[in-house]
């Protein structure tokens, strides 16, 4: 199926998301649209899907133009898309998810549960998207929450499947998977759209690349270009993709944790005797696989979740039972992992979300009362100076999009005097000319004598910003490795394997 | 530090590329530790248990008289009748008793696991409830009428079944119904006023037409104007007490004969299940109203969980955007069912007057909205759960008039009685049922392209 957009342009209020895009994706091509954060490929996207009305142009399948009411519409026109948010519903099993809103039915409206799940089993073989059709999507990884998301799209039958960012939540064997997934697609004549910020993945599987900036196509790129030349293209600016920075001078220990255990309420162990220390001045990466504990540690320290055992101390002083409010008021930058959920207020203009945690505190306002044009002054200091891309500081956070709202986040916690960062996933959906930047602002944080605990899942953030790394994997910090470790060191300990050296130590 | 990393060349995104070798497919598992309560939750559990066994043996076991409880079990026009019996008075109270204990101690103990603990919840209710029985009949005067006492609660249950399926019907879709009162109290009215014009099955359909339009009402401003629905209900209640109150006034006052007597449905016998002693009576003898109870509960049951409609009735309710984006229409599907809710509210108002009394009065409906929602809620927004807590508060009504009639070893306050349902309510939710989960998406308009 040949699918054209032509001259498309989304206008939320006065302002353009998209402007006159014009894009064309052959049959059988892996086509990636690459831009920064807010440059509008989403939007796009939901155009292309029938979530949003064009204001202007016309979608074109197979030579003749379309008119999408709603994705119900996109979808029997062979249209299919994951989402960069899943949209799946938790309660509900995986066949149930897949057939929704287009049922099996026997008589009467009642449901044919056999054939969802035959039709989820054959799907699931037939391009290695391996899941149970009976288990309750809540239950399930996101990596596999997404197999979920794909199989919707192919149970009926999508000729063009849109990829929003599909592999920013997936770890690196999940993203191989998925590569090898979208090559039997393609084998199979199906068109896809792929959204990524990794220009490694980019470069790796698409046919064709367009690249977007500020709602504009600004031009075609092929797979073969460099890195370089791709992000500049996005960016309009020539992006250094490399981490400049100085060996650590590593002070005083800031952040001490000692035997620390969290155990879940199901009695489940998350985090398994953690002990670390932190220094003033350096960068500690927690590098490893998603859903090894690393969130519980880091909300362990901030006071989010209380431990089952050990002590965490900060400058010596203990905190292990402080709240919250408490840790973070002694100089605690906290990035969590995720920023709509734990990090963002959606409803709060950006404004408010940037001073969320210091509301109650000069300049912006004491024990009654703030101080709006204190708040607003911050506001536009903190957009500038991280590149938010936003209609206005009083946007709602939940308009902006996927890496903006990360910026946001960001911007709060580091522009306060800090002892301790703890960020995770601080690029997660970012773009590469702002991954520059973050990137230069956390080892800026560290040259000023911060400790910072960074905890990523991408190997390539973890050594080019850390000083130290410690690999966790089902709760424990299993070896430490210097950041000057291969790449296949380090994915042994992530998948668990204790190299035989140490274990005889 | 690694020379490599601040080498000049900008082409480090491909120099470091960092695969990492693991099979594919492997699966990074965290271990688990053997799935069990916390131990504070399992001892405060059987510690509640054996509480409630003490009071038992103790409280009901010391104060009960002396004589043996007997029991009826016909109801009223029983047609086969079984004979009375009766059982030993304080010895079965205190074995009931130490049942329980025993089920409280083995909880301590081991843990039950939760699936067990909601029976083991069910049998100490129970048990107590026979021990409290038998504890009523020892004064030995009268026979307990246990079987006029479950037709009474099967009764008074009905509009509170209907009220809560009316509130599932649009809570699990996400628009959260407090306006069952008011959707009752209008099908009360119209069930009253069409009844006595044009026959009852005529009032009938009245009351759920009304019900239907005061659903629509809540419908409009709930899904098309997004006011806040918990206030919304309020106002709705409030409207539909004004005005069947100055309807009320303005006909039914003066005009009783020709505005409010509607006969009353009688009971009809379905032949041969209606035979079946006890049982028959119970349930296979009662009005129209009682029979479109039962349909409606299972027709709701299999179709939640069996139909396409039911699927996506509970993921627009959980996640409406997910629905959205596969092409469901949210906004008509959430119209449908609150509608159909408002015409179920309304046949549980029309249970109040043609199904009952056989006359409308201002505010008959009393609260029973609220309970019906209590239900819902204490059901936890499951159509067999709602049903099990409707005949639960149903029960308590009933056995409050019951005991009124009977003479009790001890005299019971009915003020005290009257609290005794929302008491074990509190309990229950708390210590059995766990944690209650509403609908996601319950009571969040739902905007496109947000
Ligand atoms: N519902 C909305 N109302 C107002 N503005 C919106 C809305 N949705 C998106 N925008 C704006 O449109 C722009 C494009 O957003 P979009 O989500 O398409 O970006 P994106 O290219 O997908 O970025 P990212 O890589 O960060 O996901 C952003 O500036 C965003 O703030
Ligand atoms: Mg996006």
């Amino acid at each position: 199926m040949k699918l054209e957009l032509r001259g498309i342009t989304k206008m939320f209020g006065s302002f353009t998301a998209n402007d006159h895009i014009d894009l064309v994706v052959e049959p059988g091509q892996i086509h990636a649209l690459l831009g920064e954060n807010g440059a509008g490929k989403s939007t796009l996207m939901n155009v292309l899907y029938g979530l949003y009305e064009p204001t202007e142009g016309e979608i074109v399948v197979d030579g003749e133009a379309q008119k999408f009411n709603g994705p119900g519409d996109a979808m029997r026109a062979g249209i299919g898309m994951v989402h960069q948010h899943f949209m799946l519903v938790p309660v509900l099993s995986v066949a149930e998810n897949v057939m929704l809103g287009d049922e099996y039915t026997r008589s009467a409206g009642m449901l044919d549960q056999k054939k969802a799940r035959d039709v989820v089993s054959r799907l699931s073989k037939d391009y290695h998207l391996e899941v149970n059709p009976d288990v309750l999507v809540e239950d399930l990884p996101v990596g596999i929450q997404q197999r979920v998301e794909i199989l919707k799209a192919l149970a009926r039958h999508a000729k063009v499947l849109i990829l929003d960012e599909p592999t920013a939540v997936l770890t690196p064997q999940e993203t191989d998977h998925l590569m090898d997934v979208m090559r039997s697609l393609k084998a199979d004549g199906t068109s896809i759209v792929f959204i990524s910020h990794k220009l490694r993945e980019v470069r790796a599987i698409a046919d064709t690349i367009t690249v977007i900036r500020r709602g504009k196509v600004v031009g075609q790129a092929e797979p073969t270009a460099s890195p370089a030349e791709l992000a500049a293209m996005m960016v309009g600016r020539p992006v250094q993709l490399k981490v400049d920075k100085e060996p650590a001078d590593a002070g005083e220990v800031v952040l001490g944790i000692d035997g620390l255990s969290v155990t879940a309420p199901t009695g489940q162990v998350l985090v398994d005797d953690v002990s670390l220390d932190v220094r003033g001045g350096e960068i500690y990466a927690i590098a490893g696989v998603q859903g090894n504990g690393q969130s519980e540690l880091t909300e362990a320290i901030v006071g989010l979740i209380e431990p089952s055992a050990g002590r965490i101390t900060l400058e010596g002083a203990d905190v292990t039972d402080e709240t919250t409010d408490k840790i973070l008021g002694r100089g605690v930058g906290y990035v969590p992992e995720d920023r709509m959920h734990d990090g963002l207020v959606g409803g709060f203009s950006i404004a408010e979300n940037l001073v969320l945690d210091t509301y109650d505190e000069a300049p912006f306002g004491n024990a009654i009362s703030l101080n709006l044009s204190a708040i607003s002054r911050n506001a536009s200091e903190r957009i500038d100076e991280f590149d938010v891309r936003t209609q206005s500081a009083e946007s709602a956070a939940s308009t902006l999009s996927g890496g903006n709202q990360q910026k946001v986040v960001l911007a709060r916690e580091m522009s306060r005097p800090l002892r301790l960062l703890v960020v995770s996933q601080p690029t997660r959906g970012v773009d590469v000319g702002s991954q520059e930047f973050v990137h230069k602002r956390i080892v800026e944080e560290r040259d000023r004598g911060t400790a910072v605990l960074l905890v990523s899942t991408e190997l390539d953030e973890v050594i080019a910003l850390a000083d130290r790394v410690g690999v966790m994997y089902g709760g424990k910090i299993i070896g430490e490795l210097p950041p000057t470790a291969t790449a296949e060191e380090f994915g042994l300990l992530m998948a668990g394997q204790i190299s035989d050296t140490k274990e005889s130590a | 530090m690694s020379p490599e990393l601040n080498n000049d060349s900008t082409d480090v995104v491909d120099s470091s590329v960092a695969t990492v070798e693991v099979a594919p497919g492997k699966v990074v598992e965290q271990h688990v530790v053997e799935l069990k309560q916390t131990t504070a939750r399992r001892v405060g559990t059987g510690a509640a248990i054996i509480l409630v066994g003490l009071i038992t043996a103790l409280v009901l076991g010391m104060s009960a008289g002396s004589q043996s409880a007997s029991f009826d079990l016909n109801g009223s026009d029983p047609g086969i009748t079984v004979p009375k019996f009766s059982l030993p008075g304080v010895g079965l109270i205190v074995a009931c008793g130490i049942v329980i204990i025993l089920l409280g101690v083995a909880q301590i103990v081991r843990g039950f696991s939760k699936s067990t603990l909601r029976w083991v919840g069910i049998a100490t209710g129970l048990l107590f409830l026979v021990a409290f029985l038998t504890w009523a009949g020892t004064e030995g005067k009268q026979a307990v009428q246990i079987g006029s006492l479950l037709q009474q609660t099967l009764f008074l249950a009905t509009p509170l079944i209907l009220g809560s399926m009316a509130g599932l019907m649009c809570e699990k879709t996400g628009v959260i119904n407090v306006a069952i009162e008011g959707q009752m109290l209008f099908g009360a009215f119209a069930g009253a006023l069409f009844g006595t014009i044009a026959g009852s099955y005529f009032g009938l359909i009245a009351a759920v037409v009304v019900g239907c339009l005061a659903g629509s009402l809540l419908a409009v401003f709930a899904i098309k104007f997004t006011v806040n629905q918990v206030i919304l209900g309020v106002v709705i209640n409030a409207f539909a007490l004004g005005l069947t109150g100055y309807l009320y006034d303005a006909m039914m006052a003066n005009d009783a004969t020709s505005t409010n007597q509607p006969d009353v449905f009688s009971p009809i016998k379905i032949p041969v299940l209606g035979d079946i002693p006890v049982v028959g009576s119970l349930l296979f003898n009662q009005t129209i109203i009682t029979y479109l109870m039962y349909l409606i509960v299972i027709v709701i049951d299999v179709m939640l969980l069996r139909s396409r409609w039911g699927l996506r009735t509970r993921a627009v309710g959980e996640h409406p955007k997910a629905a959205d984006t596969v092409g469901i229409n949210v906004l008509r599907l959430r119209y449908r069912n609150v509608i159909i809710g408002g015409g179920i509210a309304g046949l549980a108002g029309a249970a109040l007057t043609i199904g009952s009394v056989g006359q409308f009065n201002k505010n008959m409906t009393s609260g029973q909205g609220f309970i019906a929602l209590a239900a819902l809620i204490f059901g936890r927004w499951t159509p067999r759960g709602a049903l099990g807590a409707a005949l639960f508060f149903g029960f308590a009504s009933a056995l409050q008039t019951a005991l009124s009639l009977l003479a009790t070893p001890v005299k019971i306050d009915s003020n005290l009685l009257q609290m005794l349902p929302y008491l074990a309510t509190i309990f229950a939710v708390a210590g059995l049922v766990g944690r209650v989960r509403a609908p996601a998406a319950d009571g969040e308009p739902y905007v496109k392209g947000d």
